[in-house]
Protein backbone atom coordinates (compact mmCIF):
# COMPACT_ATOMS: atom_id res chain seq x y z
CA UNK A 1 0.00 0.00 0.00
CA UNK A 2 1.80 3.47 -1.13
CA UNK A 3 2.22 6.16 1.83
CA UNK A 4 -0.73 8.22 0.61
CA UNK A 5 -3.23 5.13 0.93
CA UNK A 6 -2.16 4.43 4.24
CA UNK A 7 -2.41 8.31 5.68
CA UNK A 8 -6.03 8.08 3.71
CA UNK A 9 -6.53 4.80 5.45
CA UNK A 10 -5.43 5.49 9.24
CA UNK A 11 -5.09 9.28 9.30
CA UNK A 12 -8.63 9.90 10.46
CA UNK A 13 -8.06 7.66 13.16
CA UNK A 14 -5.86 10.32 15.43
CA UNK A 15 -3.99 12.53 12.83
CA UNK A 16 -7.71 14.03 11.67
CA UNK A 17 -10.27 12.03 13.44
CA UNK A 18 -13.48 12.72 12.56
CA UNK A 19 -14.98 13.49 15.84
CA UNK A 20 -11.81 14.53 17.97
CA UNK A 21 -10.60 16.90 15.88
CA UNK A 22 -13.48 17.87 13.46
CA UNK A 23 -15.96 17.39 16.14
CA UNK A 24 -18.62 15.84 13.80
CA UNK A 25 -20.89 13.07 14.95
CA UNK A 26 -20.77 13.74 18.14
CA UNK A 27 -24.77 13.12 18.42
CA UNK A 28 -24.46 9.35 17.49
CA UNK A 29 -21.60 8.96 19.40
CA UNK A 30 -23.21 10.22 23.03
CA UNK A 31 -26.40 7.63 22.09
CA UNK A 32 -25.25 4.23 21.01
CA UNK A 33 -22.15 4.22 23.53
CA UNK A 34 -23.86 2.36 26.39
CA UNK A 35 -22.02 -0.67 25.30
CA UNK A 36 -19.24 -2.13 23.11
CA UNK A 37 -21.40 -4.08 21.36
CA UNK A 38 -23.85 -1.06 20.19
CA UNK A 39 -20.93 0.64 19.26
CA UNK A 40 -19.24 -1.89 17.21
CA UNK A 41 -22.49 -2.59 15.08
CA UNK A 42 -22.81 1.32 14.87
CA UNK A 43 -19.18 1.65 13.60
CA UNK A 44 -19.71 -1.07 10.69
CA UNK A 45 -22.70 0.70 9.99
CA UNK A 46 -21.13 4.20 9.53
CA UNK A 47 -17.83 2.64 8.24
CA UNK A 48 -19.88 0.75 5.52
CA UNK A 49 -22.20 4.01 4.39
CA UNK A 50 -19.36 6.25 4.15
CA UNK A 51 -17.09 3.97 2.14
CA UNK A 52 -19.87 2.78 -0.02
CA UNK A 53 -21.50 6.44 -0.48
CA UNK A 54 -17.81 8.04 -1.04
CA UNK A 55 -17.27 5.20 -3.84
CA UNK A 56 -20.64 5.63 -5.01
CA UNK A 57 -20.34 9.46 -5.23
CA UNK A 58 -16.57 9.75 -6.48
CA UNK A 59 -17.89 7.45 -9.20
CA UNK A 60 -20.24 9.76 -10.38
CA UNK A 61 -18.53 12.67 -9.57
CA UNK A 62 -18.07 14.41 -13.07
CA UNK A 63 -21.70 13.39 -13.92
CA UNK A 64 -23.08 15.30 -10.90
CA UNK A 65 -25.02 18.90 -11.93
CA UNK A 66 -23.61 20.95 -8.83
CA UNK A 67 -26.72 23.31 -8.40
CA UNK A 68 -28.18 19.37 -7.11
CA UNK A 69 -24.95 17.91 -5.87
CA UNK A 70 -26.28 17.92 -2.04
CA UNK A 71 -29.58 16.32 -2.86
CA UNK A 72 -27.70 13.38 -4.73
CA UNK A 73 -25.09 12.94 -2.44
CA UNK A 74 -28.25 12.96 0.13
CA UNK A 75 -30.53 10.07 -2.01
CA UNK A 76 -27.54 8.13 -2.18
CA UNK A 77 -26.52 8.27 1.74
CA UNK A 78 -30.10 7.76 2.65
CA UNK A 79 -30.27 4.65 0.31
CA UNK A 80 -27.80 2.72 1.58
CA UNK A 81 -28.45 3.80 5.27
CA UNK A 82 -32.10 1.94 4.63
CA UNK A 83 -30.08 -1.02 3.20
CA UNK A 84 -27.64 -0.91 6.32
CA UNK A 85 -31.25 -0.76 8.12
CA UNK A 86 -32.74 -3.61 6.38
CA UNK A 87 -30.12 -6.12 6.97
CA UNK A 88 -29.63 -5.13 10.61
CA UNK A 89 -33.23 -6.12 10.87
CA UNK A 90 -32.93 -9.31 9.13
CA UNK A 91 -29.41 -10.94 10.29
CA UNK A 92 -29.51 -9.24 14.22
CA UNK A 93 -32.62 -8.61 15.24
CA UNK A 94 -31.86 -8.22 18.80
CA UNK A 95 -29.25 -5.38 17.90
CA UNK A 96 -31.72 -3.27 15.73
CA UNK A 97 -33.89 -3.19 17.98
CA UNK A 98 -31.61 -1.64 20.91
CA UNK A 99 -30.00 0.66 18.14
CA UNK A 100 -33.39 1.52 16.61
CA UNK A 101 -33.88 4.70 15.64
CA UNK A 102 -29.88 5.69 15.55
CA UNK A 103 -29.16 3.49 12.61
CA UNK A 104 -31.60 5.09 10.69
CA UNK A 105 -29.96 8.80 12.22
CA UNK A 106 -26.58 8.30 10.27
CA UNK A 107 -28.29 9.60 7.40
CA UNK A 108 -27.48 12.41 9.31
CA UNK A 109 -24.35 12.05 10.13
CA UNK A 110 -22.09 15.05 9.61
CA UNK A 111 -19.14 12.47 8.89
CA UNK A 112 -20.65 10.97 6.23
CA UNK A 113 -21.91 14.07 4.39
CA UNK A 114 -18.64 15.58 4.92
CA UNK A 115 -16.81 12.86 3.33
CA UNK A 116 -18.90 12.79 0.42
CA UNK A 117 -18.88 16.79 -0.34
CA UNK A 118 -14.93 17.42 1.17
CA UNK A 119 -13.55 14.42 -0.06
CA UNK A 120 -15.36 12.27 -3.04
CA UNK A 121 -16.66 14.69 -4.94
CA UNK A 122 -12.64 15.65 -6.27
CA UNK A 123 -11.16 12.05 -5.82
CA UNK A 124 -10.93 8.62 -7.74
CA UNK A 125 -13.09 5.98 -6.22
CA UNK A 126 -10.41 3.46 -5.12
CA UNK A 127 -9.36 6.36 -3.16
CA UNK A 128 -12.26 7.61 -2.24
CA UNK A 129 -13.62 4.29 -0.68
CA UNK A 130 -10.62 3.54 1.34
CA UNK A 131 -11.28 7.53 2.76
CA UNK A 132 -14.62 6.53 3.58
CA UNK A 133 -13.48 3.42 5.54
CA UNK A 134 -10.53 5.49 7.16
CA UNK A 135 -13.02 7.92 8.64
CA UNK A 136 -15.29 4.67 9.66
CA UNK A 137 -12.31 3.67 12.17
CA UNK A 138 -11.88 7.03 13.37
CA UNK A 139 -14.93 7.46 14.86
CA UNK A 140 -15.04 3.61 15.38
CA UNK A 141 -12.07 4.36 17.67
CA UNK A 142 -13.77 7.42 19.44
CA UNK A 143 -17.37 5.18 19.86
CA UNK A 144 -15.23 2.28 21.31
CA UNK A 145 -12.80 4.04 23.83
CA UNK A 146 -16.09 5.89 25.06
CA UNK A 147 -18.08 2.70 24.88
CA UNK A 148 -15.66 0.73 26.72
CA UNK A 149 -15.77 3.52 29.84
CA UNK A 150 -19.47 3.65 29.97
CA UNK A 151 -19.86 -0.35 29.89
CA UNK A 152 -17.73 -0.95 32.26
CA UNK A 153 -17.73 1.65 35.13
CA UNK A 154 -21.51 1.92 34.26
CA UNK A 155 -22.73 -1.52 34.40
CA UNK A 156 -19.83 -3.48 35.36
CA UNK A 157 -19.07 -5.15 32.22
CA UNK A 158 -17.79 -5.86 28.82
CA UNK A 159 -18.98 -6.83 25.52
CA UNK A 160 -22.01 -8.06 27.82
CA UNK A 161 -19.54 -10.25 30.15
CA UNK A 162 -19.30 -9.67 33.96
CA UNK A 163 -16.02 -7.93 35.04
CA UNK A 164 -17.33 -5.63 37.97
CA UNK A 165 -20.29 -7.75 39.82
CA UNK A 166 -22.94 -4.85 40.85
CA UNK A 167 -24.31 -5.13 43.67
CA UNK A 168 -28.20 -5.04 42.29
CA UNK A 169 -26.84 -8.54 41.38
CA UNK A 170 -25.22 -9.49 44.63
CA UNK A 171 -21.86 -8.18 44.25
CA UNK A 172 -19.65 -5.05 45.38
CA UNK A 173 -19.30 -2.79 42.27
CA UNK A 174 -21.82 0.37 42.67
CA UNK A 175 -22.22 1.04 39.06
CA UNK A 176 -21.82 4.70 37.98
CA UNK A 177 -25.15 6.39 37.07
CA UNK A 178 -23.89 9.45 35.69
CA UNK A 179 -22.12 6.66 33.02
CA UNK A 180 -25.17 5.28 32.27
CA UNK A 181 -26.68 8.20 30.93
CA UNK A 182 -25.82 9.11 27.29
CA UNK A 183 -24.73 12.97 28.36
CA UNK A 184 -21.56 11.26 30.05
CA UNK A 185 -20.73 10.86 26.84
CA UNK A 186 -19.24 14.35 26.58
CA UNK A 187 -16.83 14.48 29.44
CA UNK A 188 -15.31 10.68 28.16
CA UNK A 189 -14.60 12.26 24.42
CA UNK A 190 -13.39 15.65 25.78
CA UNK A 191 -10.86 13.77 28.07
CA UNK A 192 -10.46 11.55 24.77
CA UNK A 193 -9.59 14.92 22.52
CA UNK A 194 -7.25 16.62 25.22
CA UNK A 195 -5.18 13.52 25.90
CA UNK A 196 -5.06 13.66 21.69
CA UNK A 197 -3.99 17.25 21.50
CA UNK A 198 -1.49 16.34 24.34
CA UNK A 199 0.34 14.01 22.24
CA UNK A 200 -0.45 16.22 18.81
CA UNK A 201 0.03 19.63 20.24
CA UNK A 202 -0.74 20.63 16.70
CA UNK A 203 -4.39 20.05 17.11
CA UNK A 204 -4.78 22.85 19.29
CA UNK A 205 -6.52 25.70 17.50
CA UNK A 206 -5.38 29.23 17.92
CA UNK A 207 -7.66 31.76 20.31
CA UNK B 1 -13.37 18.72 -11.93
CA UNK B 2 -12.94 21.74 -14.26
CA UNK B 3 -14.89 24.96 -15.08
CA UNK B 4 -15.94 23.57 -18.33
CA UNK B 5 -17.28 20.03 -17.40
CA UNK B 6 -19.81 22.04 -14.41
CA UNK B 7 -20.92 24.07 -17.52
CA UNK B 8 -21.35 20.99 -20.14
CA UNK B 9 -23.54 19.23 -17.38
CA UNK B 10 -25.26 22.04 -16.58
CA UNK B 11 -28.07 22.15 -18.40
CA UNK B 12 -31.65 22.54 -17.06
CA UNK B 13 -33.05 19.28 -19.05
CA UNK B 14 -29.82 17.27 -18.00
CA UNK B 15 -29.62 17.90 -14.42
CA UNK B 16 -33.74 16.82 -14.58
CA UNK B 17 -32.54 13.34 -16.19
CA UNK B 18 -29.73 12.75 -14.09
CA UNK B 19 -31.71 13.32 -10.93
CA UNK B 20 -34.67 11.14 -12.37
CA UNK B 21 -31.77 8.49 -13.05
CA UNK B 22 -30.64 8.31 -9.69
CA UNK B 23 -33.93 8.55 -7.71
CA UNK B 24 -34.89 5.23 -10.06
CA UNK B 25 -31.33 3.51 -9.04
CA UNK B 26 -31.77 4.51 -5.38
CA UNK B 27 -35.51 3.31 -5.35
CA UNK B 28 -34.65 0.04 -7.37
CA UNK B 29 -31.93 -0.79 -4.31
CA UNK B 30 -34.05 0.00 -1.38
CA UNK B 31 -37.01 -1.88 -2.61
CA UNK B 32 -35.01 -4.63 -3.28
CA UNK B 33 -33.46 -5.11 -0.11
CA UNK B 34 -36.34 -3.89 1.89
CA UNK B 35 -38.32 -7.20 -0.62
CA UNK B 36 -35.59 -9.49 -0.48
CA UNK B 37 -34.95 -9.56 3.54
CA UNK B 38 -38.72 -9.46 4.72
CA UNK B 39 -38.93 -13.26 4.98
CA UNK B 40 -36.11 -13.23 7.33
CA UNK B 41 -37.39 -10.44 9.07
CA UNK B 42 -40.50 -11.11 9.93
CA UNK B 43 -39.50 -14.48 11.10
CA UNK B 44 -37.15 -12.53 13.50
CA UNK B 45 -39.69 -10.63 14.48
CA UNK B 46 -41.64 -13.89 15.06
CA UNK B 47 -39.11 -15.65 16.87
CA UNK B 48 -38.54 -12.38 19.77
CA UNK B 49 -42.31 -12.75 19.80
CA UNK B 50 -42.22 -16.48 20.69
CA UNK B 51 -39.01 -15.96 22.76
CA UNK B 52 -40.91 -13.82 24.94
CA UNK B 53 -43.94 -15.32 25.10
CA UNK B 54 -42.25 -18.93 26.51
CA UNK B 55 -40.10 -17.17 28.86
CA UNK B 56 -43.37 -15.63 30.46
CA UNK B 57 -44.43 -18.98 30.40
CA UNK B 58 -41.32 -19.87 32.24
CA UNK B 59 -40.48 -22.55 29.88
CA UNK B 60 -37.59 -20.91 28.00
CA UNK B 61 -35.29 -22.77 29.32
CA UNK B 62 -36.83 -26.48 28.51
CA UNK B 63 -37.44 -25.04 24.64
CA UNK B 64 -33.84 -24.29 24.58
CA UNK B 65 -32.68 -23.61 21.05
CA UNK B 66 -35.71 -25.21 19.89
CA UNK B 67 -38.28 -22.11 20.39
CA UNK B 68 -40.31 -22.70 17.59
CA UNK B 69 -41.09 -26.19 17.76
CA UNK B 70 -41.96 -25.61 21.57
CA UNK B 71 -44.24 -22.75 21.35
CA UNK B 72 -45.59 -24.81 18.33
CA UNK B 73 -46.58 -28.06 20.42
CA UNK B 74 -47.34 -26.09 23.39
CA UNK B 75 -48.85 -22.66 22.70
CA UNK B 76 -52.09 -21.62 21.58
CA UNK B 77 -53.12 -18.29 20.59
CA UNK B 78 -56.74 -17.16 21.07
CA UNK B 79 -58.41 -13.90 19.60
CA UNK B 80 -60.41 -11.82 22.54
CA UNK B 81 -62.82 -9.17 22.35
CA UNK B 82 -62.11 -7.12 25.20
CA UNK B 83 -65.08 -5.34 25.65
CA UNK B 84 -67.10 -8.68 26.28
CA UNK B 85 -64.22 -11.08 27.23
CA UNK B 86 -65.23 -13.61 24.71
CA UNK B 87 -63.23 -15.71 22.70
CA UNK B 88 -63.85 -14.95 18.65
CA UNK B 89 -62.45 -16.02 15.56
CA UNK B 90 -59.54 -13.99 14.25
CA UNK B 91 -56.45 -14.24 12.59
CA UNK B 92 -54.50 -14.02 15.24
CA UNK B 93 -50.96 -14.34 13.29
CA UNK B 94 -52.17 -10.77 11.55
CA UNK B 95 -53.49 -9.38 14.99
CA UNK B 96 -51.14 -6.27 15.06
CA UNK B 97 -51.80 -4.12 18.34
CA UNK B 98 -49.88 -1.42 17.80
CA UNK B 99 -51.67 -0.98 14.23
CA UNK B 100 -55.33 -1.83 15.59
CA UNK B 101 -54.88 1.02 18.82
CA UNK B 102 -53.88 4.06 16.17
CA UNK B 103 -56.96 2.92 13.97
CA UNK B 104 -60.10 4.66 15.40
CA UNK B 105 -62.71 1.84 13.81
CA UNK B 106 -60.94 -0.69 15.96
CA UNK B 107 -60.23 0.68 19.20
CA UNK B 108 -61.56 2.31 22.41
CA UNK B 109 -60.74 5.83 24.50
CA UNK B 110 -60.75 4.07 27.91
CA UNK B 111 -62.55 5.86 30.55
CA UNK B 112 -60.11 5.39 32.95
CA UNK B 113 -56.85 5.92 31.34
CA UNK B 114 -54.38 4.88 33.92
CA UNK B 115 -51.51 3.51 31.90
CA UNK B 116 -51.39 6.19 29.77
CA UNK B 117 -52.20 4.72 26.25
CA UNK B 118 -55.14 7.62 24.79
CA UNK B 119 -56.41 4.24 22.27
CA UNK B 120 -57.23 0.63 23.70
CA UNK B 121 -57.23 -1.59 20.55
CA UNK B 122 -60.96 -3.17 21.18
CA UNK B 123 -59.65 -7.22 20.56
CA UNK B 124 -56.32 -8.92 21.63
CA UNK B 125 -54.77 -12.02 20.98
CA UNK B 126 -53.63 -14.13 24.38
CA UNK B 127 -51.27 -17.25 24.52
CA UNK B 128 -52.69 -20.87 26.60
CA UNK B 129 -49.85 -22.14 27.34
CA UNK B 130 -50.16 -25.68 27.99
CA UNK B 131 -47.40 -28.41 29.49
CA UNK B 132 -46.31 -31.57 28.23
CA UNK B 133 -49.65 -33.61 29.90
CA UNK B 134 -52.03 -31.21 27.52
CA UNK B 135 -53.11 -29.36 30.92
CA UNK B 136 -53.62 -25.80 30.78
CA UNK B 137 -50.57 -24.66 32.45
CA UNK B 138 -50.26 -20.63 32.24
CA UNK B 139 -52.05 -17.81 30.35
CA UNK B 140 -49.70 -14.84 28.77
CA UNK B 141 -51.84 -11.61 28.44
CA UNK B 142 -50.17 -8.92 26.39
CA UNK B 143 -49.98 -5.65 28.28
CA UNK B 144 -48.76 -1.85 27.68
CA UNK B 145 -48.49 1.13 29.19
CA UNK B 146 -46.77 4.42 29.32
CA UNK B 147 -43.23 4.11 31.30
CA UNK B 148 -40.96 7.20 32.06
CA UNK B 149 -40.04 8.16 28.04
CA UNK B 150 -42.37 5.80 25.99
CA UNK B 151 -44.82 3.03 25.99
CA UNK B 152 -43.20 -0.44 27.56
CA UNK B 153 -44.70 -3.50 25.95
CA UNK B 154 -44.69 -6.82 27.81
CA UNK B 155 -46.33 -9.82 28.77
CA UNK B 156 -47.96 -11.16 31.97
CA UNK B 157 -48.15 -14.84 32.77
CA UNK B 158 -50.92 -15.94 34.98
CA UNK B 159 -51.44 -19.26 36.27
CA UNK B 160 -55.00 -20.97 35.48
CA UNK B 161 -56.67 -18.92 38.37
CA UNK B 162 -55.65 -16.45 36.48
CA UNK B 163 -55.00 -14.46 40.02
CA UNK B 164 -51.56 -15.70 40.63
CA UNK B 165 -48.75 -14.06 38.27
CA UNK B 166 -45.83 -16.32 37.27
CA UNK B 167 -43.91 -13.70 35.50
CA UNK B 168 -43.78 -9.88 33.77
CA UNK B 169 -41.85 -9.76 31.05
CA UNK B 170 -41.04 -6.85 28.99
CA UNK B 171 -39.94 -6.67 25.59
CA UNK B 172 -39.73 -3.57 24.22
CA UNK B 173 -39.41 -0.96 26.00
CA UNK B 174 -36.62 2.72 25.86
CA UNK B 175 -36.58 2.86 29.85
CA UNK B 176 -33.13 4.51 31.14
CA UNK B 177 -30.57 2.10 31.26
CA UNK B 178 -29.45 0.90 34.98
CA UNK B 179 -32.46 2.29 36.10
CA UNK B 180 -35.99 2.01 34.35
CA UNK B 181 -34.46 -0.66 32.27
CA UNK B 182 -33.92 -2.62 35.56
CA UNK B 183 -37.54 -4.40 34.66
CA UNK B 184 -35.40 -6.68 32.40
CA UNK B 185 -33.10 -7.82 35.14
CA UNK B 186 -33.23 -11.26 36.61
CA UNK B 187 -33.18 -10.59 39.69
CA UNK B 188 -35.96 -7.87 39.68
CA UNK B 189 -38.18 -10.66 37.43
CA UNK B 190 -37.80 -13.65 40.16
CA UNK B 191 -39.74 -11.25 42.61
CA UNK B 192 -42.83 -12.31 40.53
CA UNK B 193 -43.94 -15.62 40.72
CA UNK B 194 -46.79 -16.63 42.99
CA UNK B 195 -48.24 -12.93 43.90
CA UNK B 196 -51.48 -12.64 43.12
CA UNK B 197 -53.26 -9.61 41.15
CA UNK B 198 -57.03 -9.36 43.01
CA UNK B 199 -57.75 -8.31 46.37
CA UNK B 200 -60.56 -10.26 48.36
CA UNK B 201 -63.10 -7.44 46.26
CA UNK B 202 -61.75 -8.73 42.84
CA UNK B 203 -60.26 -5.33 42.32
CA UNK B 204 -56.58 -5.55 40.89
CA UNK B 205 -54.10 -4.82 44.02
CA UNK B 206 -50.94 -5.67 42.73
CA UNK B 207 -48.13 -2.80 43.53
CA UNK B 208 -44.86 -1.78 43.18
CA UNK B 209 -43.75 -1.08 46.46
CA UNK B 210 -41.14 1.62 46.62
CA UNK B 211 -38.82 0.47 49.41
CA UNK B 212 -39.19 -2.75 49.29
CA UNK B 213 -42.85 -4.67 49.84
CA UNK B 214 -43.07 -6.53 53.61
CA UNK B 215 -42.54 -10.01 53.97
CA UNK B 216 -46.10 -11.89 52.99
CA UNK B 217 -47.53 -8.89 51.25
CA UNK B 218 -48.88 -11.48 48.17
CA UNK B 219 -49.75 -8.23 46.04
CA UNK B 220 -46.44 -6.20 46.51
CA UNK B 221 -43.42 -6.09 44.71
CA UNK B 222 -40.41 -4.20 45.36
CA UNK B 223 -40.10 -1.01 43.12
CA UNK B 224 -37.18 -0.49 41.10
CA UNK B 225 -34.52 2.14 43.21
CA UNK B 226 -34.20 5.57 41.03
CA UNK B 227 -37.52 4.47 38.35
CA UNK B 228 -40.10 5.85 40.50
CA UNK B 229 -41.56 6.65 37.26
CA UNK B 230 -41.11 3.29 35.68
CA UNK B 231 -41.99 1.24 38.41
CA UNK B 232 -45.52 3.40 38.95
CA UNK B 233 -45.96 2.71 34.89
CA UNK B 234 -45.52 -0.88 35.77
CA UNK B 235 -48.24 -0.52 38.56
CA UNK B 236 -50.40 0.96 36.71
CA UNK B 237 -50.18 -0.96 33.27
CA UNK B 238 -50.53 -4.07 35.30
CA UNK B 239 -53.86 -2.82 37.20
CA UNK B 240 -55.26 -1.41 33.85
CA UNK B 241 -54.85 -4.49 31.82
CA UNK B 242 -56.35 -6.53 34.51
CA UNK B 243 -59.25 -4.21 35.35
CA UNK B 244 -62.28 -3.55 33.49
CA UNK B 245 -61.24 -2.09 30.89
CA UNK B 246 -58.58 -4.52 29.79
CA UNK B 247 -58.96 -8.31 30.50
CA UNK B 248 -61.08 -8.07 33.34
CA UNK B 249 -64.37 -9.57 31.43
CA UNK B 250 -62.81 -12.44 29.72
CA UNK B 251 -61.07 -12.98 33.27
CA UNK B 252 -64.59 -13.40 34.58
CA UNK B 253 -65.86 -15.32 31.68
CA UNK B 254 -62.73 -17.28 31.63
CA UNK B 255 -63.06 -18.73 35.18
CA UNK B 256 -66.63 -19.50 34.86
CA UNK B 257 -66.46 -21.45 32.02
CA UNK B 258 -63.59 -23.30 34.21
CA UNK B 259 -65.89 -23.93 36.52
CA UNK B 260 -68.12 -25.31 34.37
CA UNK B 261 -65.60 -27.71 33.72
CA UNK B 262 -63.17 -26.42 31.23
CA UNK B 263 -62.22 -25.13 28.49
CA UNK B 264 -63.00 -26.27 25.11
Amino acid sequence: MSSDNKKVLFGPVIDNNPIALQVLGVCSALAVTSSMANALVMTIAVMLVTAFSNLFISLIRNQIPSSVRIIVQMAIIASLVIVVDQVLKAFSYQLSKELSVYIGLIITNCIVMGRAEAFAMKEKPGVSFLDGIGNGLGYGAVLLVVAFFRELLGFGTFFGIEVLQLTQNGGWYQGNGLLVLPFSSFFIIGFIIWAIRQYKPEQVEED
Amino acid sequence: MSDSNIKKTETFGGTLIFVFIICLVCAALVSISAVGLKPLQQANKLLDKQTKILEASGLLEKAGSDIEGTYAKLVEAKMIDLKTGNIIDGDTDAFDERADSRDVTKSTKPENDIAGLSRRADHAVIYLVKNDEGQLETIVLPIVGSGLWDLMYGFVGLAPDLNTVRSVVYSDLKETPGLGAEVLNPKWKALWPGKKIYNEQGEPAITLVKGGAKEGDVHGVDALSGATLTSTGVTKTLQFWLGSEGYGPFVTNFRSIVTKGGLE
